[in-house]
């Protein structure tokens, strides 16, 4: 398609905590400069900023873009913001890598914050915001009266039990023990998970990953540039983004469709015809246990119906045959929306270079694969990575 | 990145900022909106106050859809066909929540649902609650019918529907 060669070369991050005493400016930055000094680079370096940040009502600014733009390193430079709700993180990976693909920028800054905490009484106010004014916000719509009527049909559609669901929050959270942005860390029995608090059922509280303050920041660069900075370039070898209706009383709630068509783009973009056998290592987005089996499953990366057995046997373990979430996921690292999605890409980059720590996959993987999910429960993203 | 990494961020409490260890500004939006309801919306609302259900059909690919919209988002053609539904249908999916929105708990739940209302398309639900139920006797496949509000009350709202009821 006449697109040049994109590596993601650096990356940095915040801690995720539940309340920092870092303004959103303040977070940006931290993650940005983290990531250009992780590939020695300066913002002079850099040719054009991009910002991923979700939901303006969070932190509180509407226009957020503009006012990130300096801690960001934005200034007098070609910048831009996007959002995509969940989906935001992934796809600013893609916006950055749109930019250096095209031959815009050689060195493109990608930086993804929220600071969820300054939204008073509780974050998930916001969401009463974003519902149809006419026909869904009389009625008191919110996320999670939403997300659990999905999670209640794709169950029993498949016939999955809570304890097949609660392995997620297992194993993420145990994943989580080994980063250092972690603030929900912690090993947990499948019995913890299930006997939590019912929160809107079949929905539990261990199955929800937690509201967050945080920043990620990644760092793109062009063929020549990337060879010339470091010997161990993650190519971004397949991206793809797909939406699927609005109305969300109308979608399929078992199958999301536009997570397999997002898949498929970046799969066809990198050459890849069988994905359970060629991506080494997922980060498939995680912000309650049951998605990142119904993402596995539309990112063909398990069979439909088959996701919770493989689980169950260990092979997504982070020593199993295909590591799912190594880094602890937004269950375990917690979920400052956007910037847990970047930090899923942050994550493939680290394991791909062996970086990972604590939290490595064996084997050496070369190829892996982020995605998140977002918009009106409708966008996904999908980001694969090789070295 | 190794877990030795010492990253950037400060985690306070909100105990911190209650007791002022953490100095913080505090502001209530007051935004006001009065948004229109629209063509097909509009109608739709005239037709719930006298106690009917109107969804739309796509003259190409036959859909019968509802909430009613001015073009097929699939076809994207206009002029579709105004089509009554009954004011039952079954139960799609479900949940049984809790939280309000504020994530403060509840004592008794709500139970929002998705709906198939009889007349509409396969697949095209409608989102409204359940009331008069034991939360234990919720299942898919439910028939459940729409409990108006007094016609003196309706005044053009999806609330003009309390809720819907085991029918």
């Amino acid at each position: 398609m006449g697109m040049r060669k994109v590596a993601v070369v650096g990356a940095g991050m915040t801690r995720f905590v539940r309340r920092a005493l870092e303004t959103p400016k303040e977070l940006a930055y931290e993650a940005a400069k983290m990531a250009l000094d992780s590939c020695e680079l300066t913002l002079k370096d850099v040719d054009g900023v991009v910002v991923g940040s979700a939901v303006d009502a969070f932190d509180g600014f509407h226009m957020k873009g503009e006012y990130l733009s300096d801690g960001a390193g934005g200034w007098r430079k070609p910048f831009i913001r996007h959002s995509v709700g969940g989906a935001t993180g992934v796809f600013s990976c893609i916006h950055g890598w749109m930019h250096v693909a095209s031959g815009l920028f050689d060195v493109c800054l990608v930086v993804a914050e929220e600071k969820m905490s300054s939204c008073q009484p509780h974050p998930q106010g916001a969401f009463l915001t974003v519902y149809d004014s006419i026909l869904e916000r009389p009625l008191g719509l919110n996320l999670t009266w939403i997300v659990p009527q999905e999670m209640n049909l794709y169950m029993s559609y498949y016939g999955y039990s809570s304890e097949d669901v609660a392995r997620v929050a297992v194993k993420n959270k145990r994943n989580a023990l080994g980063h250092p942005a972690a603030m929900m860390g912690e090993e947990l029995s499948v019995q913890d998970v299930v006997n939590s608090e019912v929160i809107s059922w079949p929905l539990h509280r261990l199955d929800i990953s937690g509201v967050a303050d945080g920043a990620t920041a990644i760092v793109l660069a062009s063929e020549g540039v990337a060879k010339r900075i470091t010997n161990k370039p993650a190519w971004i070898a397949g991206a793809g983004y797909n939406l699927d209706t609005w109305y969300w009383t109308s979608r399929d709630l078992v199958y999301p469709v536009y997570v397999e068509k997002a898949a498929r783009m970046a799969y066809e973009m990198a050459g890849i015809r069988e994905p359970q056998k060629e991506i080494h290592v997922a980060e498939p987005y995680d912000p309650f246990t049951f998605k990142e089996l119904q993402n596995l499953e539309a990112l063909l990366l398990a069979d439909r119906g088959k996701a919770a057995q493989l689980l169950a046997d260990g092979v997504f373990d982070r020593n199993g045959r295909m590591p799912v979430t190594p880094s602890g996921g937004l269950l375990g690292v917690g979920n400052p929306i956007s910037a847990a999605a970047l930090m899923k890409v942050a994550e493939i980059f680290w394991q791909l270079r062996g970086e990972a720590g604590k939290r490595q996959v064996p084997g050496s993987p070369k190829i892996g694969l982020a995605q998140a999910w977002g918009d009106m429960m409708q966008a996904g993203t999908v980001v694969i990575l090789k070295n | 990145m190794e877990k030795s990494v010492q990253l950037k961020g400060t985690a306070i409490r909100e105990s911190d900022i209650k007791e002022g260890k953490v100095l913080s500004i505090e502001w209530v939006p007051k935004a006001q909106y009065a948004w229109d309801t629209g063509v097909a919306i509009g109608h739709f609302l005239e037709e719930l106050k006298g106690g009917k259900i109107i969804g739309m059909k796509c003259p190409r690919c036959r859909r019968i859809a509802v909430p009613p919209r001015m073009f097929c988002e699939l076809c994207y053609e206009p002029n579709w066909e105004w089509v009554y539904l009954q004011d039952w249908g079954v139960v799609r999916s479900f949940c049984i929540s809790y939280l309000r929105w504020d994530a403060s708990r509840m004592k008794e739940p709500f139970i929002p649902s998705v709906i198939e209302l009889e007349g509409a398309s396969e697949g095209m639900g409608f989102f409204h609650l359940i009331g008069e139920i034991d939360p234990q006797e919720m299942k898919a496949g439910l028939k459940v019918k729409a409990v108006w509000k007094d016609v003196k009350d309706r005044v053009g709202a999806i609330t003009d529907i309390q809720y819907f009821k085991p029918a």
